[in-house]
């Protein structure tokens, strides 16, 4: 009995001791913990088909996928050491803030709060997105200030919800709010009839529409009522980190604009005299070192990932199930507002 | 057992490491004291973690304007132009409506089922038996999805609403209900009506002391029963009516006015209380089947009726052993109904945990007071079932 007791003191003090040294943990630079663990850990949706979407076998693709892989084939040179984490819009930032994930590439609307509130930092914006309205067609509704009174489904805790009360509230119009965690669910939901309308982003409109029952029975309104940027987000307190992710996506876009894509680039390796693709190929310069990444690090992302266009095209554009038009995502020269800082 | 101290021998003098008392003290504060340091520490590290990472900390979000809509605030007049203060308590009413219609519903269903369980016949007991099986033994989630996306598809659009008489609807919209409308002098029938609830507390009294001195019964239920209804319609003649029907109306996309109730509540409840019935039904028939057979038979020796016998002789024994079990499913109903976040029942985990911490991003505040809130609710169905397991028990002579 006695020796039990000393024995409990013992662990006691020793228990008072450690939590007396042990200083606060502090999340470490992501980039030494991406480095150390060899992957990235990219949180994504739970299932937006052209933004980050899986097949039968599991294996994730989409417009938001290809930017993890983008930041994986600058880092490792090798696209596919991503690992996926399905999250909900509610769970997404504190994945983040938690270190759960390394980058959150989730169609995530870059907003002030957003960026100064919740510890992270938007790297850039990777799809110019709209928050638009879509209804059965047999209600014959032409706008949505013919909305009045509806019933409205939505995915909960998203700028979408707010921006819809904004848009009410500033019409003097009222509706019934049936908010949703996973967008499955609202989906689920307006198809069953439970709601007149369904909003969100333009681009998830047209996505999730695919997935109904019969897709034309439903029309999207004409009136896109928000700005939505949507790109990737890091974690505060790595800017190395931060730099990466950002310059993976601009590199993405300056490809586009330097006509480099994932079939041409050995060819403009070996023959090309412009300055700016020999810099982008890894020839010139010394892009990677100031990156703390390979200098191939360009070369690597249009080689595995594709230019932005090449992306594009591949998950969103005409010739997908999706058919996204390019509209405001068109390269700066081209009429859109696509427009990557000049990588050297 | 009392002994008398002072023919004791006084104990012999111990040094103070070898006094069990003082030993015992001494462990007690070290072990609290390193409870609160550890508390501290933690408390420390994560206000530390929240500030490096320039994560925002404190309570004054509940100030600011929520700017978002709740899709169903029966109580209160609720806009985006209110704080998220006001969203926790919209949020948090709807919780507690859910739990108190589901754990009134539980409650009355477990008791049939739990008799009909024990019932002679065999058709009534073995319905029973399926039923308490099937429910308990399905997850709830699966149930309330059953219950809100199986049943929602089958229901008609606002514009095809089963109708009702004209007076309710029915459509995946939810229930559409005329409410009551109180015109002035409507508050002579309210007073009356708490009057006679007055009374009948007073005439129950006294027709308890009359059974105790004379052993005459006197039909209390039947005599309140008839009391509650005819004196409050006697009243409102007298005022002549004085309400009228606010009666709900198809208007463009939905019905308004009358009284609405949302399918996600409704589905809500509905899964909730039965399946928490189910277990009712089971800790009832344990309950009956613990009063020994013996009481019953005494009672029919004595001539007591079997439906007096049941109600005076065997459910006053048996509440004696159910009201903890159920203390702990009203316990466990209050905090599944946070299932809601499923389908959409703007309760306070979709809300106030759900939206509000997206848009501010102070998960650890947030999810604190949640988890305060249930723990209060919880703490106070406890406190209530307490005292009535304590009025219900056995009082020794």
């Amino acid at each position: 009995m006695k020796k039990s007791i000393t024995a409990f003191a013992a662990v006691t003090a020793a228990a008072l001791v450690t939590t007396a040294i042990v200083t606060p943990a502090s999340a470490g630079p992501v980039l030494d913990r991406v480095k150390a663990k060899g992957f990235i850990q990219c949180g994504v949706s739970q299932g937006v088909p052209g933004f980050s979407n899986p097949d039968e076998k599991g294996n994730w693709s989409g417009l938001d996928v290809d930017v993890c892989r983008s930041v994986a084939a600058a880092l490792f040179g090798d696209a596919t050491k991503v690992k996926y984490t399905p999250l909900s819009s509610k769970e997404r930032f504190t994945a983040l803030q938690s270190g759960e994930i390394d980058v959150l590439s989730r169609n995530t609307t870059w907003t002030l709060v957003r960026d100064t509130a919740l510890g992270m930092n938007f790297a850039g914006v990777a799809y110019y997105d709209g928050q638009g309205f879509m209804v059965r067609k047999s209600l014959g509704v032409k706008s949505a200030l013919e909305l009045d009174g509806a019933s409205v489904c939505t995915n909960l805790g998203t700028t979408t919800e707010l921006n819809l009360s904004d848009y009410f509230r500033a019409n003097g119009m009222k509706f019934k709010g049936v908010f949703f965690e996973k967008a499955d669910e609202v989906v689920a939901a307006y198809d069953a009839g439970r709601c007149d309308v369904y909003t969100t982003d333009q681009s998830a409109l047209a996505a999730q529409r695919t997935k109904m029952k019969n897709p034309a029975e439903h029309q999207v309104l004409p009136e896109i009522i928000s700005k939505e940027p949507l790109g990737p987000v890091v974690p505060h307190a790595d800017d190395q980190w931060f730099d990466l992710v950002k310059w993976s996506l601009n590199v993405m876009i300056e490809a586009e604009e330097l006509g480099l894509t994932s079939e041409n680039i050995d060819s403009m390796k070996a023959d090309s005299k412009n300055p700016g693709i020999m810099r982008m190929v890894g020839v010139e310069g010394d892009t990677g070192k100031n990156l703390g990444v390979d200098n191939n690090w360009s070369y690597n992302i249009i080689k595995q990932v594709g230019n932005y266009g090449e992306v594009f095209e591949k998950h969103l554009g005409e010739s997908t199930p999706i058919g996204l038009p390019r509209g405001l995502n068109k390269l700066w020269s081209k009429g859109g507002i696509l427009y990557a800082p000049p990588v050297r | 057992m009392a002994v008398d101290s002072i023919n004791q021998p006084a104990p012999p003098k111990v040094a103070l490491i070898n006094d069990p008392v003082a030993r015992a003290l001494f462990f007690q504060v070290l072990v609290l004291g390193s409870i609160l340091l550890f508390g501290g520490y933690i408390v420390n590290n994560t206000m530390d973690n929240l500030a490096s990472q320039g994560i925002a900390s404190g309570f004054g979000f509940l100030e600011t304007t929520a700017g978002f809509a709740i899709g169903y605030s029966p109580f209160l007049d609720y806009s985006e132009e209110n704080t998220y203060g006001y969203a926790l308590l919209v949020s948090l009413l709807n919780t507690l409506l859910v739990a108190g219609i589901g754990v009134l519903f539980a409650t009355i269903i477990g008791f049939i089922m739990g008799v009909a369980r024990l019932s002679k016949n065999w058709l009534i007991s073995t319905l029973a038996l399926i039923y308490i099986e099937m429910m308990r033994n399905i997850p709830l989630l699966l149930q309330i999805f059953f219950w809100y996306f199986g049943v929602l598809r089958a229901l008609p659009g606002p514009r095809q609403s089963l109708d009702f008489n004209g007076t309710i609807f029915v459509n995946n919209r939810g229930v559409f209900m005329p409410s009551p409308e109180f015109e002035s002098g409507f508050g002579v029938v309210t007073t009356v009506i708490i009057l006679t609830i007055i009374g009948i507390i007073f005439l129950a009294r006294w027709a308890k002391k009359r059974m105790e001195q004379t052993g005459q019964p006197f039909p209390v239920f039947w005599t309140s029963l008839a009391l509650i209804i005819v004196l409050p319609i006697l009243a409102a003649a007298v005022m002549g009516f004085p309400m009228g029907w606010n009666h709900a109306e198809l208007t463009g996309f939905n019905f308004t006015g009358g009284t609405e109730v949302p399918p996600e509540l409704v589905s809500l409840a509905l899964a909730l209380a039965t399946y928490t019935g189910a277990f009712i039904a089971e800790i009832v028939r344990a309950g009956i089947q613990s009063v020994s057979h013996g009481q019953t038979e005494a009672a029919y020796a004595l001539g007591i009726k079997p439906g007096i016998t049941l109600r005076k002789v065997v459910i006053p024994q048996a509440l004696r052993v159910i009201i903890p079990p159920l203390t702990s499913q009203y316990l466990n109903l209050t905090k599944n109904s946070s299932l809601a976040a499923a389908i959409a029942y703007p309760d306070i985990v979709l809300v106030f945990a759900g939206t509000v911490l997206m848009q501010t991003g102070q998960a650890v505040e947030i999810i604190a007071i949640t988890m305060g809130f249930y723990l209060l609710v919880s703490l106070i169905i406890s406190m209530f079932m307490n005292w009535y397991n304590k009025s219900m028990s056995l009082v020794e002579r």
